[in-house]
């Protein structure tokens, strides 16, 4: 199910502004690849760029390839609400349907497609991607119950779980845990571990340690100044990234000199 | 334990030393107080003779906020004293602001009842030229063109506030008609009656008076409300709800109709009632379109139909023999249209609390 994704010189627009400047790396299947760096350097619009949500802001457009299954994503014929069935996402605020219950949240992948599927195979949909997010047994007494209700780190597996229910072969996490207490980004950090045995992950984020704890490969992200677009350093194994990068101001960013 | 030895010190030196937050403050009770030594001001003051309540009310206003702000500003200082006076200022403006609403009710009610009775809402005006007769020709009059007129307007309302938020955001067609329902929203509802009058009669000829021409008058008033409602509902939903549904594969039209309208559907169906309600009062418009009948006429399409509004202002204008009569039943028509206001008001509120997304564990 996990696909690879390749990524060639891809340069990402806000209107006129340019705000990443050409990205080539490969994205390997059955990992977990993190993407670094300092504030406003186009990490999370670089991620919003790999399932076309990157277009949803007015005036946003896209240069370059996106390659998964030999298909590339922003081809014309490409309709971005098929890309975005097969790679899923996860947002930095946990973001459940307020007017859902539990049991609706997790089955709205499915619900809202209007896709036909019996009662029970939803009932096990649903209680799979819940425990794929590790939040089953917190809430199966109470699926009925409003989203809302839930903490913030389990809205957050819940928001987890209504990603992986409908199936994506890849999932995209925009700095999933900067919202959350240490124990929920623990759980979060488990299951990431757990998850990449079926999907490609990409994960975004600002703590290098949950970079180095959770990743195989890490990208770092860097712009030249304010108001220069953002590019890609680097993207290397996390074990390299981390003890022996091949640049400098990797190296700077890693050990807290700058950012 | 420990037990202290030496003078102690006095009780003002502990207030001036230990606690310098401390302030001196007047009893609770100091404002009733106030309120009930400035109303027997008012009542010595004002000659037993030419005394009116307006005036006693008055003076009894102006004495207080002397009373109170020269007792706070001598006990407490006079930050506190600015505050009672603001205090006594506000709660004076509501006051004043309830007065026109308590004493419309109050004469409605008064003068309405006389004939809130059985005969009013079982018979029409149909034969009766003195005592007697009833509303329900108007009553069924206003269901039918309230209902056709919100039948029009909700789904052009409901699908323009759609459009200006979800497609139009920030062009120049949806910033223009932005505007424009804004200066609709605005115009005198006589314009709305006679711009319908107007067009039926270039249309179908002159003199026309139809029930579904009312309906359209009304529609013209209501819909830049349903419009300018909705779109403030639909932009208090967050935009990481319309992103959650985008990013699980979800068509834009999906989104808008299963996520967007169901997170703020109690708002919109508020808005909705409201502007129904606000309509369903409307007399100029239906005083030109679609005049006034004796007789209950259920087709919109064919004849004139009566309204409440347009009914109690005929009673008054032309209340018949004995006029009395007449009159009493204006006020009562009056009664049965604020019930109604009352009534859509509650449901609006009712429909908020149930279509509300619930918080719970």
């Amino acid at each position: 199910m996990a696909k690879l994704i390749d990524v060639s010189d891809l340069n990402i627009y806000y209107g006129d502004f340019l705000a990443v400047e050409s990205v080539t790396m490969t994205i390997e299947p059955r990992a977990v690849t993190a993407l670094i760096g300092p504030s406003g350097c186009g990490k999370s619009t670089f991620l919003r760029s790999l399932n076309r949500m990157h277009e949803v802001i007015p005036g946003a457009r896209v240069e370059g390839k996106v390659v998964m299954d030999g298909q590339d994503l922003y081809d014309k014929d490409v309709d971005p609400v098929s890309v975005r069935q097969h790679i899923g996402m996860v947002f930095q605020r946990p973001n459940p349907f307020p007017t859902m219950s539990i049991y609706d949240n997790v089955a709205a992948g499915v619900r809202l497609n209007a896709k036909r599927m019996s009662k029970s195979d939803l009932d096990d949909l649903v209680e799979s991607s819940l425990r794929g997010a590790n939040l089953w047994t917190e809430v199966k007494d109470r699926l009925g119950k409003p989203g809302l209700g839930l903490s913030g780190g389990q809205q957050q597996r819940l928001c987890i779980a209504r990603a992986i229910a409908i199936r994506p072969s890849v999932l995209l996490m925009d700095e999933p845990c900067s919202a959350l207490d240490p124990i929920s980004t623990l759980a979060i950090e488990d299951l990431i571990g757990e998850l990449k045995s079926e999907y490609t992950i990409v994960i975004v984020t600002h703590n290098m340690q949950q970079a180095a704890r959770v990743s195989d490969r890490t990208g770092f992200f860097n712009l030249a100044g304010v108001g220069r677009p953002g590019h890609l350093v680097e993207i290397d194994d996390t074990s390299t990234i981390f003890s022996n990068p091949s640049q400098k101001s990797t190296e700077d960013y890693i050990s807290g000199r700058f950012g | 334990m420990t037990t202290t030895t030496g003078p102690s010190p006095s009780p003002e030196a502990v207030a001036e030393i230990e606690q310098p937050m401390r302030q001196a403050r007047l009893p609770r009770w100091t404002p009733w107080a106030s309120l009930a030594a400035a109303l027997v001001v008012a009542l010595l003051v004002t000659a037993p003779g030419g005394r009116s309540l307006g005036g006693v009310v008055a003076i009894t206003a102006i004495a207080h906020l002397v009373l109170i702000g020269v007792l706070s500003a001598v006990r407490e200082g006079s930050r506190r004293a600015k505050d009672r006076i603001v205090t006594a200022l506000v709660t004076i403006a509501f006051g004043l602001a309830m007065i026109p609403l308590v004493s419309v009710v109050w004469t409605v009610v008064g003068n309405g009842l006389a004939r809130f009775d059985t005969t009013f809402f079982t018979w029409s005006m149909r034969g009766v030229v003195g005592e007697g007769g009833g509303a329900l020709h108007a009553i069924w009059g206003t269901i039918i063109v309230t209902l056709i007129a919100a039948l029009i307007s909700v789904p052009v309302g409901l699908l323009a506030a759609v459009y200006l938020v979800e497609y139009g955001a920030g062009s120049r067609l949806a910033k223009a008609i932005t505007f424009l329902v804004d200066v609709m929203t605005g115009i005198p509802s006589i314009v709305a009656g006679l711009f319908v009058a107007a067009l039926f009669v270039i249309v179908v000829g002159p003199g026309t008076k139809l029930g579904i021409m009312g309906s359209l008058a009304l529609a013209v008033l209501m819909i830049p409300t349903v419009v300018r409602s909705t779109e403030e509902m639909l932009k208090l939903v967050p935009n990481d709800l319309r992103e959650a549904a985008y990013a699980l594969g979800v068509p834009k039209w999906r989104t808008i109709t299963k996520v967007v309208l169901r997170t703020s559907v109690s708002g919109i169906a508020t808005g909705i009632t409201l502007a129904i309600a606000r309509v369903a009062g409307e007399t100029a418009p239906l005083l030109v379109t679609l005049g006034i009948t004796t007789g209950t006429n259920f087709n919109p399409f064919d004849g004139r139909m009566a309204t409440l509004p347009v009914y109690a202002y005929y009673q008054y204008t032309q209340p018949g023999v004995p006029a009395e009569a007449g009159v009493e039943r204006a006020w009562t028509a009056a009664l049965v249209l604020i019930i109604l206001v009352m009534a859509l008001n509650l449901v609006a509120r009712l429909i908020s609390r149930l279509f509300a997304p619930k918080v719970g564990r």
